[in-house]
């Protein structure tokens, strides 16, 4: 057993028993950020606050929702809404901080695209945020049955079908995954449960990695500036902290990052109080109903650049398409074959193809919004192949590209 | 095994006791989520097909699903094709077609137009002609039709009668 002696402070005692003091300075001030960055990199504390306005909304949410088809639609929409004193409030807080989440994740997925930031011992970053992306997208789609109206149960039914496999016919699995011949009580139990508890797990699992993905690689720079974390640091404790290129996590870098957090939140909780109903589809303030068809099924937008690459094609095709667009992310690393680690507008034809990548993706977002018909769905179809083709491109065009 | 040492012993050991714990949960909790007996079982519906009129959509509803039950007029069988005749149930001097009311793409509910007689499903734009066959993708196939066994006046869903194992036998529906 390690030595005690008579602790002569608070802070003394709890260092003994759990070094505290070295837990801030590994986590906190002795965590060094490159001084060269900019606003975007400010995108990770975001989400880190809005992930916890989801915890904290949710928690309360909790304590009125009814998981049971007779009475889910009207614990939201009643109980939460009329009765419970500022249930609008931890619903619109959600449903909010639902959509604007995604908003945030494109901003940092397209900051790291745009800088590098996957590259070169960065690659487990970028995987585990991927990873953290698909169970974002689970999140959202499980809450999304919750509240039981029309919207919850198409989508639900419409999604749970794409596991049929289109002419592969797996019927048994989409039954297994419902519970049922359609979306009924096992469903949305089940999909409860997932939204509340087994996917939030996982989620705080890969933030976890996510964090730790970090340490090794540190965090990028606006010029992909390769530096040396440990002399920088060294110079910055011995007194230089103007000449070193590094500063503390915590307060230097966090004071302007909780900066940008205090800009954000003002938007966010001015879309909670003046604009919530962007969030909320006056469609699903029908209860569910599995007779009757909403006349245009979309997703939220957040989804509907994926969900327009599945439309323009036969089912088949649309399912191979809808699983590329889903997964071809993740491959980002290792389909750019380029050994520059610098700004997208640096790297000649990547440039190019970053911001075609990300107007392409905008084209499909507004596609998908619009009736599958007539103009719309030629569009559709041109950048849902714009899409594919650009990923097909991808390793060679960064092959070509010259080591700068 | 020749070389391992007591304590390589005991972590195979654990092991394989471990594996096939692992396999007896994934078991449990795959038939966990399997549809309860209570939901299979409250799977027949019976329709009295003397009830219909003529060119008139009623959706009828069985396992949670909606059913597409439409009687054809006289100038409706004279139209219809072989391929779309097979697809139709007689009963009595009737026909009549009985389909799952899901398009086969992803599984909304297409919409019915009495005057052009086809479906259209707003989803993704398929289209159906008044058998149920489709005739505008993206859905793969034409509407499925559902187990069923004529009885009298009366068709029975969820039993399959022997026109219904001749469907399936010809592939005309799944």
């Amino acid at each position: 057993m390690a030595h005690f002696t008579k602790a002569t402070s608070v802070k003394d005692w709890l260092n003994q028993r759990l070094a505290v003091e070295k837990v801030e300075k590994v986590m906190m001030s002795e965590y060094w950020i490159p001084k060269n960055i900019n606003f975007l990199w400010a995108m990770g504390m975001v989400l880190v606050i809005t992930f916890a306005l989801l915890l904290v909304s949710g928690i309360f949410l909790l304590m009125y929702y009814q998981p049971n088809i007779q009475t889910a639609f009207d614990s939201v929409n009643y109980t939460i809404m009329r009765e419970v004193e500022f249930g609008w409030l931890w619903r619109h807080v959600h449903g909010v901080a639902a959509s604007v989440v995604f908003l945030v994740i494109y901003i940092h997925m397209f900051t790291g695209i745009y800088y590098g930031s996957y590259k070169k011992g960065r690659e487990m970053i970028w995987i585990s945020g991927m990873l953290l992306f698909v169970a974002f997208s689970a999140e959202a789609f499980s809450g999304y049955m919750l509240p039981w109206g029309q919207m919850s149960y198409w989508a639900g039914m419409v999604i749970t079908n794409l596991f049929s496999g289109g002419s592969l016919h797996a019927d048994g699995l989409v039954e297994w995954i419902r519970g049922d011949y359609v979306p009924a009580q096992a469903f949305l139990n089940r999909f409860f449960m997932l939204h509340v508890l087994l996917i939030p797990l996982a989620i705080l699992g890969l933030i976890g990695l996510h964090f730790g993905a970090l340490r090794i690689p540190h965090v990028n720079n606006q010029e992909g500036e390769e530096i040396d974390f440990d002399a920088e640091a060294k110079k910055y404790l011995d007194g230089d902290k103007a000449g070193s290129k590094v500063m503390r996590f915590a307060n230097d870098f966090m004071s302007k990052d909780m900066m940008v957090v205090g800009i954000y939140l003002i938007f966010f909780f001015y879309l909670v109080f003046f604009h919530y109903d962007f969030a909320m589809d006056p469609v699903n303030f029908d209860p569910a109903d599995g007779l009757k068809t909403p006349a245009h099924i979309y997703p939220e937008w957040y989804f509907l650049w994926s969900y327009e690459i599945l439309r323009p094609f036969s089912t088949n095709v649309g399912l191979i398409a809808f699983a590329f667009a889903q997964v071809i992310f993740v491959l980002l690393p290792f389909l750019d074959r380029s050994p520059n680690t610098i700004p997208a507008n640096r790297r000649g034809l990547f440039g190019i193809w970053f911001w075609a990548m990300l107007v392409d993706m905008i084209i499909l977002t507004a596609m998908g919004k619009v009736p599958p018909s007539g103009i719309f769905s030629t569009i559709g179809l041109y950048a849902a192949l714009t899409f594919i083709g650009l990923w097909i491109a991808l390793p060679f065009i960064t092959k070509m590209e010259k080591e700068v | 095994m020749k070389n391992s040492s007591r304590r390589g012993f005991m972590g195979k050991a654990f092991g394989a006791v471990a594996g096939v714990g692992a396999v007896a949960s994934l078991y449990a909790m795959k038939k966990t989520w399997d549809p309860l007996p209570s939901v299979k079982a409250a799977g027949f519906t019976t329709l009295d097909m003397s009830a219909y009129n003529e060119n008139e959509l009623v959706t009828e509803k069985w396992r949670g699903k909606p059913i597409f039950v439409l009687k054809m007029t006289k100038d409706m069988m004279a139209k219809a094709s072989d391929k779309e005749k097979s697809r139709l149930i007689q009963v009595g001097d009737s026909h009549f077609m009985v389909c799952l009311g899901l398009c086969t793409h992803l599984g909304c509910i297409p919409g019915y137009n009495p005057d052009e007689k086809t479906f259209l499903c707003a989803c993704h734009g398929g289209m159906y002609d008044y058998s149920g066959d489709v005739t505008k993708a993206p859905p793969p196939r034409g509407l499925d039709i559902p187990p069923f066994k004529v009885d009298g006046n009366k068709l029975v869903l969820g039993e399959k009668g022997p026109e219904y194992t001749k469907m399936k036998e010809t592939g005309i529906t799944l």
